[in-house]
């Protein structure tokens, strides 16, 4: 079975925010939750690279380590999700995590954490499959339809590619040998033990 | 005869001397700016030594800025680590050491035996100030080990679901009754603070162990003894401590950054474990560990004889105000 990843190709990426647009549409995500982010590092200076960040589904998932009540599960596909319903919204898996993945809408007491709320790959959660009750905590659930991620699917430079990681890696490592350059497949060091070294 | 201005005899010399000077100047540039400014990630990485890096977002979040924050695993390993396997350990030793304590020393009684006569120790807002933080911190303590260790000893017996809605009952009870429990500490310190400075008789008292291991041995004490200042003390300390750490967890942003949040989750755990270990030892000696003890806090009266063994210069004060017996 295929491992998912998601890589972004900073030298592709034109921070346009359609893949931040399409996953709040797709899943209509509330109010200030933003399942994934366009970054710019080196803004408007020479080397400045945009990187299109969600979870990176990891190998060895930091959040899982973590929870207190043990709510994160891995799919057959490698794909990290959780479930709401255990969910206590401590924000343990928000200290870990590398890429600022968990995100928390603000409706407990104080204006503190709610329910953790991150990319789910497009793969839903631990209901069944495409319900009212998966779309409603996790949003859609492409992944069992066939499709792939729509943030990825969206992407009008292909900078950002979703699917089996060695295809994906494959296809990177092509573009790198092709053009002769490439500033890394952001993440892929922190999230997976196999790189990208091309 | 039109006379070209950029081919002219006399300009021409001067061009090229500041077209030459200006790329001598310029020519070291490109490449330095190339060296400090490679978006490549195991370059930045190392190059920021474990640090997050950090860009521009265009969205309102202006946290959610930072693209990689590498320090998350230092924070997962030293809770998952050192954080849980110490503290585990010091509260298995605790509770294993009273046990041992309780065997070999037997429940400390009250030498003379009992008068029968009470004197009144603590009045009723000592004791409302002392049970307001017991039963707080009673609820903190449980709630904040089993966000620690439920996930090993308590999940695997009762099922996630059933383990998720404690913790989610737990996560409440933590935040909303830290509120009463600072509050109750905070009494506490006012109405002991001066009773609580450390002296030349809490020195003799410390030395001799507080005559707890042998038999027949009360070293003077006044209305607190050495041991209880140490406790004073660490109470007033460890709250802080956990306050202060504890409401930077309560809300999140309002004053630190993500390092900050994990530095206080660590300080937080750290704190509340010590304050477990030291609190289960002060229950002991108030509860089973020592006959007439508990009166103190229970009824406020303690019997005569306990308290001339136990707090010998108390009593004379009191006598000496004219309080005191019955």
């Amino acid at each position: 079975m295929a491992r998912m990843k998601f890589l972004c190709d900073s030298e592709r990426c034109i921070e346009c925010n359609a893949c931040v647009t399409a996953c709040k549409n797709e899943h209509e995500v509330p109010w200030g939750i933003n399942r994934r982010r366009v970054v710019t590092l080196n803004d408007g200076e020479k080397g400045e690279r945009s990187i299109s960040m969600a979870c990176m589904h990891c190998e060895d998932a930091p959040c899982a380590a973590v929870c207190p009540v043990d709510c994160f599960y891995r799919t057959d596909e490698g794909v990290v999700l959780h479930s709401k319903d255990l969910c206590i919204g401590c924000g343990y898996c928000f200290y870990a995590c590398p890429f600022g993945a968990p995100q928390y809408p603000q409706v407990g007491n104080f204006g503190s954490r709610g329910k953790m709320d991150k990319c789910t790959f497009c793969a839903g959660g631990p209901e069944a499959d495409n319900t009212k009750e998966e779309y409603q905590k996790y949003g859609a659930n492409r992944l069992a339809e066939g499709k792939l991620p729509l943030c990825a699917e969206m992407c009008s430079t292909k900078a950002l590619l979703a699917g089996d990681g060695d295809i994906i890696a494959e296809i990177y490592k092509e573009r790198v040998s092709r053009r002769g350059y490439g500033s890394g497949a952001w993440g892929w060091a922190t999230a997976y033990k196999s790189g990208t070294s091309a | 005869m039109r006379r070209n201005f950029w081919t002219g005899s006399v300009l021409k010399p001067a061009l090229w001397a500041v077209f030459i000077l200006t790329m001598a100047l310029a020519a070291p540039m490109p490449a330095s700016a190339q060296q400090a400014a490679p978006a490549d990630e195991a370059a930045l990485l190392q190059q920021l030594q474990g640090g997050p890096v950090t860009g521009r977002v265009s969205i309102p979040d202006a946290k959610s800025a930072v693209l990689i924050q590498p320090q998350g695993r230092e924070w997962r390993d030293t809770l998952n680590g050192p954080v849980k396997s110490a503290g585990g350990w010091l509260l298995v030793l605790t509770v294993v050491g009273l046990a041992v304590f309780l065997a070999v020393r037997g429940r400390i009684k009250v030498e003379h035996g009992l008068s029968g006569r009470t004197m009144e120790r603590f009045s009723g807002t000592e004791r409302f100030a002392h049970w307001l933080t017991a039963i707080c911190f009673i609820v903190l303590g449980l709630s904040g080990l089993n966000l620690s260790f439920g996930r090993s000893l308590i999940m695997p017996l009762i099922g996630p679901e059933a383990f998720a809605s404690l913790t989610q009952f737990g996560k409440l009870a933590h935040n909303f009754l830290s509120f009463p429990f600072v509050l109750g500490v905070l009494l506490m310190a006012v109405l002991w603070i001066r009773h609580n400075i450390f002296n030349a008789v809490d020195i003799e008292w410390l030395r001799q162990g507080g005559g707890l291991l042998r038999k027949g041995v009360h070293p003077p004490a006044g209305k607190f003894n050495g041991g209880q200042k140490v406790l004073f003390w660490l109470v007033v300390l460890g709250t802080i401590a956990l306050a202060v750490s504890g409401y930077i967890l309560m809300f999140p942003f309002y004053v630190t950054d993500i390092a900050g949040m994990q530095t206080a989750q660590i300080v937080h755990a750290v704190a509340g474990m010590v304050m477990v270990a030291v609190i289960l030892g002060h229950i002991y000696i108030g509860t089973v560990g020592m006959e007439g003890a508990f009166d103190a806090m229970g009824s406020g009266q303690v019997d005569v004889n306990w308290a001339r063994e136990h707090h010998s210069l108390w009593v004379r004060d009191a006598q000496a105000r004219g309080g005191g017996d019955d």
